[in-house]
């Protein structure tokens, strides 16, 4: 058994309309010092086996097809400790 | 890093400028050096290379569409034509419509969620530099075949993408069409309308008139988007730190959009905007070069003004970023507190980057160097026109001699009833059409799957008074039509989109068009451009209906095969009192059933050859414009005398989709009985038909006023019953035609 973190974020360039609407509330509610804020998305995978190389490639290819949207999103694959 | 400005260019006139990668011609830009007695600057290449576009200039279209000007038809209603950001039209009661198609094919194909959005967001802020408030939308698409895999990836996404940003805008989407071909597998086609209303004396252009008026750019701050080409110039010419590949999906805020049209209608009310501009593609290039060319002549700007959302854009990429939801306004001085007052109260970031010059030329500071210093009408009208050379396709003459006379009957005009019903061309859309908002801002009266979408007047604007009238809209093309003969393959679908508008009671007034072909290099798909715009300019004197503006798609093509042409027509009515609208279909019990318009065994291009042979062949239906325009008179006559109860245009699949569709929106049967050969009465498409139901007692005084027309009518039958029945021909119980027209696109796209 492990758990795979997928993080999948907008491209830096495309812009995020969430991101911008959290970072103007933030002052609204009194939090200061905030220059910007960009949402993304975390997905907990759990492997029914170890996260072998095969299993994390697999994971890889979720992402590819499923999780993120490659054309303006990027993702990182990571195993939790 | 090296800005390459006006004295840089100067002193270096042989330095190699990348052209060729932003799609320049090496005589266009010859041209461009000619004009400017020197080589441009990389910010002056980046206007002139957008501007001159296939996209922004028309250059292959021009020669052609003049003909929507030349041929137009003698119009009282028309008040802002060809040219602007959209046509105007006068409704009565000093209310005008202004509305116009556009296509984003492209992007939708891309990214089809982002694509199909920022689509609408375009076409909606075209609606809103108008002076008017958006009011609905519509779109037309088209996708590849059903069953192929790619169109359960484009078309959920399309679907998905209309819907967020028309929901969120708070617009309702209130008819359109969606098709099926494989020919748009590779190229589908996302062609997004939309309508707005104002007063007859608010119309607003697109001009910069007045030395010492300040310009001003409101709305989203400017980012990378969409501009792939821009950045060979800022990293190929100068030894810039090499740059990420920009992005060329621009991802739309609707509820910036929003933002942008309260403020401008507050903007309009206060009087405080002299000219105004949206920035759709080419962004800045465009709209400085386009207000300064129908104003005064003169503008200057200083780029660093401009907000940025990436720091790090260069000037070139300033210039030609596709960045949404922004406009650019001309201001009076006196008036640009009260303008950043009301930018301010809706949120809307506005900042001064420039003012209005009698100098006659476009001037563009960056860090206090000039990088631009232009004749603006050079960019914005003097673009280069190209007579394109087009001839017939080799296999036109065999496309046309393969008659689908051949084909073999069917035996059961039961089965292919339902066969075509259950068809993906013929099927309910509910699948689509639900997950849009039909009925927000509630003055919507028909909607899909109507004929046509209509919405009542009613704005509370300070001096308007209460009217009864009313708007219709329709939008329809047939890309098989048109592929089998543009010239009358446009006639029919203005014809249809003059018919729907009709059926519904209101009389028809303009037309707007989106124009999708293959590469105008391609001398085959040129001469299909040519013919279609021949045939709809000549289609619209006939019926009396002028374009007042609309958009050329080119290039839509997977390596060198063509989609089909396919002209979309939108067409826009005005009835004097919508509750004389007439609903679609059977909506009563008891009732005399009608066809209007004769039969004649016209199968090119059909549904039933298209479904049941996959063939396509020989010629369309004719197009006769005179028995269309006598029909539309009828129908609006009749309308307006009261007598019609429900009414349906006939079109893909002829008379028999017609009384299926009938019977379907209200869940009641008819009988009828044919008087010819039941597959031709049942199947032809004939064009200038409708389907009526009339009171009986109303019957006599409806059949006199057709006759006063020429317009044949045929009774048919009654309505009543759980079934359709097509004596001694086939019965259907409604239940089973609902079943499968509305099972279709379920079981494709769950």
């Amino acid at each position: 058994m492990a758990r795979v973190i997928v993080d999948v974020m907008l491209k830096p360039e495309i812009l995020d309309p969430q991101g911008q609407a959290i970072a103007r509330a933030l002052p609204r509610l009194g939090f200061s010092g905030v220059s910007a804020v960009r949402q993304g998305k975390r997905f907990e995978i759990e492997l029914e086996g170890p996260a072998d190389e095969a299993a994390i490639a697999d994971v890889r290819k979720m992402a590819e097809t499923l999780l993120a949207n490659t054309v303006i999103e990027d993702y990182t694959v990571r195993v939790e400790a | 890093m090296t800005t390459d400005s006006v004295k840089r260019a100067e002193s270096t006139p042989d330095e190699p400028m990348p052209f060729a990668e932003l799609g320049m011609k090496q005589d266009e830009y010859d041209r461009v050096k000619e004009i400017l007695g020197r080589r441009p600057t990389g910010s002056e290449l980046a206007i002139y290379s957008v501007m001159w576009s296939e996209h922004c200039s028309y250059k292959s279209s021009k020669v052609h569409l003049r003909q929507f000007a030349t041929k137009a038809p003698h119009s009282d209603a028309l008040l802002v034509g060809m040219g602007e950001n959209a046509g105007v039209v006068d409704i009565g009661d000093g209310w005008a419509a202004t509305f116009k198609i556009e296509s984003h094919n492209h992007p939708s194909y891309v990214e089809p969620h982002q694509g199909a959005a920022t689509g609408v967001g375009g076409i909606v802020r075209d609606i809103m530099s108008m002076g008017a408030r958006p009011i609905a939308v519509m779109d037309a698409l088209r996708f590849g075949g059903a069953h192929q895999d790619d169109t359960r990836r484009v078309l959920p996404g399309v679907v998905e993408g209309i819907s967020h940003y028309g929901n969120c805008l708070g617009l309702p989407n209130i008819g359109g069409e969606v098709a099926f071909d494989e020919c748009y597998i590779g190229n589908p086609l996302v062609n997004a309308l939309c309508v707005g209303l104002l007063r007859k004396d608010q119309i607003k252009l697109a001009t910069a008139p007045g030395p010492g008026n300040k310009v001003v750019l409101f709305g989203a701050s400017t980012g990378p988007d969409g501009i792939g080409g821009a950045s060979v110039l800022a990293s190929a010419t100068f030894e810039d730190e090499s740059q990420a590949k920009r992005p060329a999906v621009q991802v739309g805020d609707p509820f910036m959009e929003k933002l942008l049209i309260e403020c401008c209608l507050e903007l309009y009310a206060a009087d405080v905007v002299v000219g105004i501009q949206d920035l759709g593609a080419a962004g800045v290039s465009c709209a400085t070069t386009e207000l300064a060319a129908k104003g005064t002549g003169g503008m200057a700007v200083d780029l660093n003004l401009v907000p940025l959302r990436d720091p790090s854009l260069r000037p070139e990429e300033i210039l030609m970023s596709e960045s949404q939801e922004r406009m650019m306004a001309v201001v009076r001085p006196s008036d640009i507190p009260a303008f950043m007052a009301i930018c301010e109260k809706w949120d809307v970031p506005a900042t001064v980057i420039g003012e209005v010059t009698d100098t006659g030329r476009l001037v563009m500071t960056w860090h206090g160097e000039t990088i631009v210093d232009i004749p603006p009408g050079t960019a914005a009208d003097e673009g280069p026109v190209y007579e394109r050379p087009f001839h017939e396709p080799a296999g036109q003459a065999a496309l046309n001699a393969d008659t689908p006379d051949t084909l073999a009957r069917p035996a059961d005009l039961r089965a292919t009833l339902l066969q075509l019903l259950g068809s993906p061309n013929l099927a309910s859309k509910a699948w689509v059409t639900d997950q849009y908002d039909r009925y927000v801002r509630s003055n919507t009266v028909l909607a899909q799957p109507a004929d046509a979408g209509m919405l009542r007047i009613s704005e509370a604007i300070a001096g308007a008074e209460p009217t009864t009238r009313g708007i219709a809209l329709s939008t329809d093309g047939n890309g098989r039509y048109a592929k089998l003969d543009p010239y009358a393959g446009a006639q029919l679908a203005l014809a249809e989109a003059y018919r729907n508008v009709a059926v519904t009671g209101a009389k028809p007034l303009a037309v707007t068009n989106c124009l999708n072909f293959g590469s105008p290099e391609d001398p085959e798909v040129m001469w299909q451009f040519a013919e279609a715009v021949r045939g709809l300019a000549d289609a619209c004197r006939t019926l009396g209906v002028p374009v007042t503006g609309g958009n050329v798609s080119f290039y839509n093509q997977t390596g060198s095969t063509a989609i089909h042409p396919t002209p979309v027509v939108g067409v826009l009515g005005v009835i004097d009192d919508v509750a004389k609208r007439v609903p679609t279909g059977f909506v009563a019990e008891g009732l005399r059933v009608a066809l209007l318009g004769d039969t004649a065994a016209e199968f090119g291009g059909s549904e039933w050859a298209h479904v049941a042979h996959g063939h396509l062949g020989g010629l369309p239906p004719e197009a006769d414009l005179e028995a269309e325009r006598a029909l539309g008179a009828v129908l609006v006559e009749a309308a307006a005398r009261g007598l019609l109860e429900g009414s349906h245009d006939l079109s893909d699949g002829g008379l028999a989709i017609a009384l299926a569709e009938s019977c379907l929106a209200r869940g009641i049967g008819a009988t009828v009985a044919l008087s010819g050969e039941p597959f031709t009465d049942l199947f032809s498409e004939s064009a200038g038909r409708a389907l009526v139901v009339v009171r009986p007692e109303a019957f006599d005084e409806f059949a006199a006023l057709c006759a006063e027309h020429e317009v044949p009518c045929y009774g048919l039958g009654v309505t009543g019953g759980e079934s359709l029945v097509v004596q001694d021909v086939l019965e259907v119980p409604v239940s089973e035609l609902r079943d499968t027209h509305s099972g279709a696109l379920p079981a494709v796209f769950g």
